[in-house]
């Protein structure tokens, strides 16, 4: 799956889980502050990756996790890592 | 000095409307808010009739966060409970200076334990339910949904008490305010519709079958009764110290004059004519009343045939014919963790509104309750005294008796 996919499918699903307006999610923009994420909303996270993509992520995943763009990549390397 | 407790607010959710206005339309026209579910008969149940109840959308009203740790009981009370505050007067500013709390029925989460245990059965990992199943697969859902919405400050517990959670609810809020521990509590009772809830309850065969007559099956008193129809929704009412709600000019509706408590000590599902009977009595003498001063009761009668049978004995023996009695469970189905609370409801809406809504589908009085005053269709009258039974699984017992101001 190319980058750019990756980031469609990842912005399509935190717009909808988290009800935010799409000009929130910017790929250098804080993603915690962004979305008004706590503690709990990590759970939700790691359901909406599973069910889009098929990989299952931990809570300590997210530990190095800022930006929108740490994300994807970090959706991009556990994609990798199963291919 | 014991202190009197007030009802300064109400809300419905229910199979006969989505606020006190259609509820009480419902009720004077004598409407039965029961339909046949095509989605239960699939599912397997026996008997596949419900009351209809739609789940609301609050997803204007509340955050993603507070929406995502509710089931549907929890949704129906946040209906249910938004209005009984704004007829209430009361508004945000009213929690952050008064130690208000809350007190709802409720005994069942079907749906959310279902569905997450079925989530970890195929993926086999905990996490992918989701952050809000805890919070919505515990019976104390709905206070603990409620208790973070409005910022309650003070009692904050569900009452698990099967068909009686609504009434004790509001009995345990009236002893809390009258004993001083407490100026306000939200009281409440709250029950879920999806085909999961009563699934366990229609295999004991208790459910009436007269699926081609949805609005006919439930028929409480009636000769030809065979079984209950579960329904359901949520109700609100507001228990106030009658000083403070006077001194904040507050709306009195009403007054709480005694509850009566008491369990069978018998069989677990069979009720019994004196454990009713206890209850009804400790409610009189609370509310220093005598039977004679009963204007309305609102029996608890579901349509079962022993049940009905029993409670008509315990009302004859009790009351005599005096007093008018209906069961609004003929319109709504028996609401069950609800119904203790919806039935003060109602019958709060008929006094206010001058009427005494009909026991629908009365065509031939069963010979347990023809000393009864049964009404049969609505009767235009003032009143002021009635007295709620509810009654439940394991014989607990439950009786308030309320005053219109």
């Amino acid at each position: 799956m190319s980058r750019d996919e990756i980031i469609d499918i990842t912005n399509r699903f935190l717009i909808e889980e988290f009800e935010v307006s799409p000009a929130v999610i910017q790929p250098e923009a804080n993603l915690k502050e962004s979305l008004d994420l706590d503690s709990l909303d990590y759970v939700d996270l790691v359901v909406i990756i599973e069910s889009n993509f098929g990989i299952k992520l931990d809570n300590k995943d997210f530990t190095n996790v800022r930006t929108f763009d740490d994300l994807y990549d970090l959706i991009g390397s556990k994609l990798h890592a199963i291919a | 000095m014991m202190r009197r407790v007030v009802i300064t607010g109400m809300g419905i959710y229910s199979s006969l409307g989505k606020n006190l206005s259609e509820v009480k339309d419902s009720l004077y026209q004598g409407r039965s808010g029961i339909v046949f579910s095509p989605e239960r008969k699939e599912f397997g149940y026996r008997s596949a009739l419900t009351g209809l109840v739609e789940r609301p959308d609050l997803t204007k009203l509340l955050s993603r966060r507070q929406r995502i740790s509710m089931g549907e009981e929890s949704e129906f009370a946040y209906v249910a409970t938004r209005e009984a505050l704004v007829n209430a007067e009361m508004d945000e500013a009213f929690f952050d200076d008064h130690i208000v709390g809350l007190l709802y029925g409720n005994d069942s989460v079907s749906q959310a334990v279902v569905e997450s245990t079925d989530i970890v059965r195929q993926k086999k990992d905990t996490t992918l339910v989701g952050s809000g199943a805890i919070f919505k697969s515990m019976n104390s859902s709905v206070t603990m949904n409620l208790s973070t919405i409005y910022r309650i400050r003070g009692i904050n517990m569900t009452i698990s008490a099967a068909c009686a959670s609504g009434s004790h609810a509001i009995g345990m809020g009236y002893l809390l305010i009258k004993q001083g521990l407490q100026d306000c509590v939200i009281c409440g009772g709250a029950q879920e519709v999806n085909k999961f809830a009563m699934a366990s309850f229609d295999g004991l065969g208790v459910f009436s079958d007269r699926e081609d007559e949805p609005e006919k099956a439930s028929r409480p008193f009636d000769k030809h009764r065979n079984g209950l129809v579960p329904g359901g929704g949520a109700a609100t009412i507001i228990l106030e110290d009658y000083e403070s709600a006077v001194r904040r000019g507050a709306p009195i509706l009403a007054e709480v004059l005694g509850y009566g408590f008491s369990s069978n000590g018998d069989h677990i599902s069979t009720p019994n004519v004196e454990g009713p009977m206890r209850a009804m009595e400790l409610a009189l003498q609370q509310a220093s009343l005598s039977p004679a001063d009963i204007e309305y009761i609102n029996a608890h009668a579901t349509s079962t045939p022993m049940g009905d049978a029993n409670e008509a004995r315990a009302l004859t023996q009790l009351f005599g014919g005096r007093p008018y009695v209906s069961s609004t469970k003929s319109m709504t189905g028996h609401e069950c963790w609800m119904a203790g609370t919806s039935e003060v409801v109602y019958s709060v809406l008929m006094a206010q509104h001058g009427f005494i809504a009909p026991n629908i589908n009365l065509d031939d009085v069963d010979e347990t309750a023809q000393d009864l005053s049964l009404v049969k269709n609505t009767i235009n009258k003032n009143f002021n005294v009635f007295l709620s039974n509810s009654f439940g699984f394991g014989g607990t017992n439950s009786a308030i008796i309320v005053k219109k101001l």
